[in-house]
Formats: structure tokens, sequence, C-alpha cells
């Protein structure tokens, strides 16, 4: 599986696609830098590049990928290789050389211009999102038969998450407001990765937002060892489940 | 009014042909109570170090009551310390300790009655119920006092620096912590209160009613559990104060109810949940306020009206303002707004287009808070941004016609 993974990660790191997604958010964090002194106004700015375009570029990019590498993956798969270790290297190719583009365009630049603890929690959410938005392609692509299909549903991922899901949150908000909703919203936030990292960046940089009692009651547990768990474990489980879904679904799958 | 005192005292002391009496080691006295029962008006009493527990002493001559080292006076947790009525007089250098705590009646270290052209400095207050109370004075001088409380509770403690029906009377220098109110003033008018610093309070920093004509300036109101609040009044002057970090769900920076042809000038407003909370106030003037990240700067009422707001700078607030109803009767002019978008072509530092300070998602949070959920969400900034072309829900004619391009220059204040 190493010799695979290997294959994958560097034909991809080569990429250029990767390079100008690596080079587009480096400039990008760099210039932000240097327009403002006030870090906590750029990691602000840099929260809307997490929570679009790197769950965007990471869904379509895996997408094409997957059915670019369709013929290398066949080829591979007559050898004596189980289906489970092809997967798995490609996922972990694009994931990692994605994670790497990202940790390399916005990481570098945060931490050599002091992110200081936002800037921490930025890094991790959107590595995250990115390695739960790359499942989601996988599983985009083994539902779908063609490519042209599959970056369409994949799309449709990336919009429910970014838009269709808040307003259906605020839809729910507004038609139950005579309610308590503090836990049922904690609930509804974890149904979308991209909402909960967003929840996780406001408590890091933006607390005059979050007055009122719903804006304490998620300091209070975002703010807690348990809430922390909570946060982590809910990304990781948005990884793991699609990311298991594909795979079960390519174990069976005519190739 | 300093030069008023001082000619009082010096009045005094000269016709009195002043003697000075010694309490404590190596003095006349060791007790206070026989100290001031042989002075007659002009002496002075001077308290030498040492701890004394005498109870309630009562004070009703015009004498210097001077407190030299660590001259401490405890009340036990039982009594009232000094109760003063006098037509004049000083008690300085002095630290009151312990006073008894009552729901019925208000126990203070130092309670003034009907006295007038009382100084009252450089003393040092910790866990007294009430610090200093005044009831029906007039020409009192409270500088430079500290006082400070670890009640645990706002029930359990009583107002650092209270006056009631009092007028021209001077609050300088002093600084209060951990009381209920920092300063509390009803009926108290012709006053100035300046460079006080009233911080960590368990409800307001400073709180007024009824309290015509009066000057705050160059106060701090730092951390205190609902921050300032003001009502009843007219004809206030509220200049060079700093409102800092009053935080929580119903903590502000300020809150005007029902304050009338008032001067609101030159303060800051820094990191407070709301900066100024304002209903039923009229021709209030605000000018060149610094307003800087405030969860909502201002909550302006609908039943406020008249008022006029030019010339402050609005920045990183989460809000700018924020109303209640589409009636709009105040003006907001050539303000400063880091959020504004607009183009200056005439290039005369005044924006072209004008700017709407009312988003429509503050509007949809103020309704119903849980909607706090979706801030800076995408969805958010789309229908925020649609809003502000075309205003639906927030009031169309609540906006800055003239807003500045850039931030005025406001000079630092002093701490």
């Amino acid at each position: 599986m190493s010799r695979l993974l290997k294959y994958v990660f560097y034909d991809l790191l080569r990429d250029r696609f990767i390079l100008a997604y690596t080079l587009f958010l480096w400039v990008l964090t760099s210039v932000l830098f240097q327009f403002d002194a006030d870090a906590g106004k750029v990691i602000l700015s840099l929260m809307n590049v997490v929570l679009l375009v790197v769950p965007l570029v990471s869904i379509v990019f895996s997408t094409i990928h997957y059915f670019n590498s369709y013929e290398f993956m066949e080829l591979m798969l007559v050898q004596p290789i189980p289906r489970k270790v092809v997967f798995l290297s490609q996922y972990v190719g694009v994931a990692s050389s994605l994670a790497t583009a990202f940790g390399v365009g916005v990481g570098l630049p945060v931490m050599l211009f002091g992110g200081g603890a936002a800037g921490v929690a930025l890094l991790l959410s959107g590595l995250l999102l990115t390695l739960v938005f790359v499942s989601l392609a996988f599983l985009a692509a083994v539902l779908t038969p063609d490519k042209a299909r599959a970056i369409g549903l994949a799309l449709l991922f990336w919009i429910y998450f970014a838009l269709i899901y808040d307003g259906l949150l605020l839809w729910v908000v507004y038609t139950f407001s005579d309610y308590p909703l503090e836990k049922i919203t904690l609930v509804l936030i974890a149904m979308n990765p991209v909402d909960l990292a967003r929840i996780i960046l406001l408590l890091q940089l933006d607390i005059s937002a979050l007055m009122g009692y719903t804006g304490a009651f998620y300091q209070q547990f975002f703010g807690s060892i348990l809430g922390l768990v909570f946060s982590a474990g809910v990304l990781l489980i948005w990884i793991a489940l699609p990311l298991f879904a594909a795979y079960r679904l390519f174990a069976v799958k005519d190739l | 009014m300093r030069l008023f005192f001082i000619w009082g005292y010096f009045a005094l002391t000269v016709i009195a042909h002043a003697k000075t009496i010694v309490v404590g080691a190596g003095g006349t006295v060791t007790k206070i109570r026989e100290g001031i029962a042989l002075a007659s008006a002009g002496d002075t009493v001077l308290i030498r170090a040492g701890l004394y527990r005498e109870g309630n002493i009562l004070i009703k001559k015009s004498i210097v009551i001077r407190g030299e080292g660590q001259a401490v006076i405890d009340g036990d947790h039982k009594y009232e310390l000094f109760t003063v009525h006098a037509p004049g007089g000083s008690i300085s250098g002095l630290t009151f300790q312990n006073t008894g705590i009552a729901s019925i009646e208000d126990l203070a270290a130092i309670k003034v009655l009907e006295s007038t052209n009382l100084h009252l400095y450089r003393n040092t207050f910790i866990n007294c119920f009430f610090g200093i109370y005044l009831a029906n004075s007039s020409h009192i001088l409270i500088e430079e006092n500290q006082l400070t409380s670890d009640a645990a509770a706002e029930h359990q403690i009583g107002n650092g620096i209270h006056l009631w029906k009092c007028h021209h009377a001077t609050l300088r220098s002093n600084r209060v912590h951990g009381h209920r109110d920092g300063i509390y003033f009803e009926f108290v008018t012709q006053s100035l209160v300046t460079e006080n610093h009233s911080e960590g309070n368990m409800r307001y920093g400073l709180h007024f009613m009824f309290s015509h004509d009066d000057t705050y300036h160059g106060n701090t109101f730092l951390n205190n559990g609902a921050g300032v609040a003001v009502m009843y009044t007219k004809g206030v002057t509220m200049t060079h104060n700093r409102f800092v970090h009053n935080w929580g769900s119903s903590a502000y920076g300020l809150l005007l109810k029902d304050i009338r042809d008032s001067d609101i000038s030159h303060n800051e407003f820094i990191e407070n949940s709301i900066g100024i909370f304002m209903e039923g106030s009229s021709r209030n003037q605000f000018y060149q306020n610094e307003f800087r990240a405030n969860g909502y700067a201002i909550r302006l009422q609908a039943s406020c009206d008249e008022n006029r707001f030019r010339q402050n700078n609005f920045r990183q607030n989460t809000f700018d303002i924020i109303t209640n109803g589409s009636l709009v009767l105040n003006s907001i002019e050539s303000n400063y707004w880091d959020r504004y978008e607009g183009y200056d072509l005439t290039r005369d530092g005044v924006g072209d287009i004008p700017y709407r300070p009312v988003s429509l998602y503050g509007t949809l949070i103020d309704r119903m808070p849980t909607a706090v959920l979706l801030w800076r969400s995408f969805l958010v900034l789309l229908l925020d941004k649609a809003e502000r072309a075309a205003p639906a829900i927030t009031p169309e004619n609540l906006k800055d016609t003239t807003p500045a391009m850039k931030p005025y220059d406001l000079p630092p204040k002093h701490q």
C-alpha cells in the first residue's frame, strides 16, 4: 500500500492544479496579512476561504482526479492487489496532497505572521474540512457512472453544505423561535461540517457576535473539553462515514 | 468650588483658634469618641495608627478628623461607623472596614446627613456595606477615596458612593470596586463627577435618576455587571468618559432611559455587549464618540426622537445600529463607519452614497437570538447584501447620507 500511495502522492504533488492551488492560498494569505496588521481580522477574512473555497476545491478536484485515475486503478486491480488498498491509497494520496497544499499555502504564512490560537483553529478546521470533502467527493464518484454526473453531484454536495443547509436551519430557527432551541441546534449544527467549523472559528474570533443566551451556551459548550472532543469527533465521523460508504460501494462495484 | 472649601476651612480655623486633639498612642485620649467629645468647632482630631472598634460615632461639630499612618476603624460587621451631621469639616486619611450589613437600614462607613461644606478625602473603605452615603447635603467634596469590597452577591452589598437629594457635590479621583453600584445618584443636581474609576461592581458602575444638570468628565467605567445606567434626567453632560468591557446579555456600556437635552461627546465605548442602549430619550447630542468592538454599537429604540449623532467613529462592531421600529426621528450624519463600501468621486472626504447602519441579520438576531448560529455564513452574507441594496425589513430612512471616508482623529483619553 505504501508504494502505491507514494506513486499517487508524488504524482499529485507534481500536478499543476495542486501547485496553483498552493500558490493561490499562499499569495492570498500573505497579501491579507500585509494589508492588515490586525491578525484577528485577517483570520476572519481567511475564514470565508476556509469555509467556501477549500471545500469547493477539495470536492471538485478529488472527483475529477478519481475519474482521471480510473484507468490506473483498473490497471492496479488487475494485479493481485486488494480493492481496499487501491481505494485507500487513492483517498490518502488525494487527501494528503490537498492537505499539504492547504498547510503550505495557508499554514506557513499564518505561522510566519503570527495567527495565535485563532490561527491554529483556522488551520485545524481547514485541514479537517479538506478531508471531509475529499471523502464526500469519493462518495459522489462511486455513486455515479460518469465524470460529468459525479462533478454535478459533488457540486450539489458543496452547495447543500455551504448554502442550502443554512437556509433550512434558518427556517427551523425561525419557525420554532418560541422554543428553547440551544440543544437541538447543537445537533443540527453537527449535521453540517461547514457550520461546525464556522462555529468553532467564531468562538475563537468574533466573541462579540455571540452575546445573549445562545452565544453563552455555545461558548460554554465548545469551550469545554467535552465540546472539543465533540467537535473533533463529529468532524472525524464526517470524514469516516462517507469514506466508509464509498469504500463499501467501491468494493462491490463492477468497474 | 475647591477655593470655596479652602476659604471655608481657613475662616473656621482662624476664628476658632483651633487646637489639635491627638487620639491613640501617645495622645491625650485613647478613643475617637472621647477625642470628638473634647473638640469644639474648628479643632483637629488627629487619629494615630491603630485599630479602633467603637461602634457608631456621631459627629455633630465642624471639625477636622485626620488619620495618621494605619488608623483603622472597624465596625465588627455590626455598626455604621461615622454619622456626620455638621455644617463643615473634613475626614481624611482613615481606613474604614467591616460595617454591618442590613436590609432595612443603609449602614455606611461615612453617612452624611443634612450637612454642608464637607471634605472627605484619601480614605480607604474595605468591605463596607455602603461606603460614603450622603443625604440631603450640599457642597460636599469627595476626593481620592478607595472603596473595595469582595461581596459575593448583589443583595449583600450597598453602593460605593451613594448620594440622595444633594446638590453641588464633587466626586474626584475616587476608585470603587466590588460594590453594588459604584456611584449612585438620586435627586442630585449641579454636581461634578470627574476622573473616577468604577470597576467590577455587581450592578452598575454609575447609576443615576432624577439628577439634573450634572457633569461627568474623564471617568472610567470598566467591567461592571450591567455597565452604566442613567434614567429620568435632563441636562447631563458626559464627556471624555470610557465605558469599557461591560459584557453580558443585559450589560450596556451606557443605558439611557428618558434622558433629555444632554450632551454625550468624546467618550469611548469599547467591547461592550451594547455600547449605548437608549429608549424614550430626546434631544441629546452624540458628538465625536468612539465605538469600538461592541456587539451592538447603539441600540436606538423607536421611542427616541431628535437625537443627533455626528462625527462618531464606528469600528469593528459586530452590528452598528439596531432599532425596533421603522419610524426614525433621529438624525445620523457625518459619522465614520468601517463597514461603509461607498465611494467618494467628488473627493471631499464625504461618501457619495448613503450608509445604512442597520443590518438585516442584526435585526433577525435581535428577534430570534438563536439565529446567531448562522452569523458569518455565506447565506447571511447574501441576505445582508440584498437587504442593503433594497431595504425591506430594516427602516429605509435610518441612514447616514454624509458618511465620512476616513475615521476622525479623536485624541486619546487619559486613563
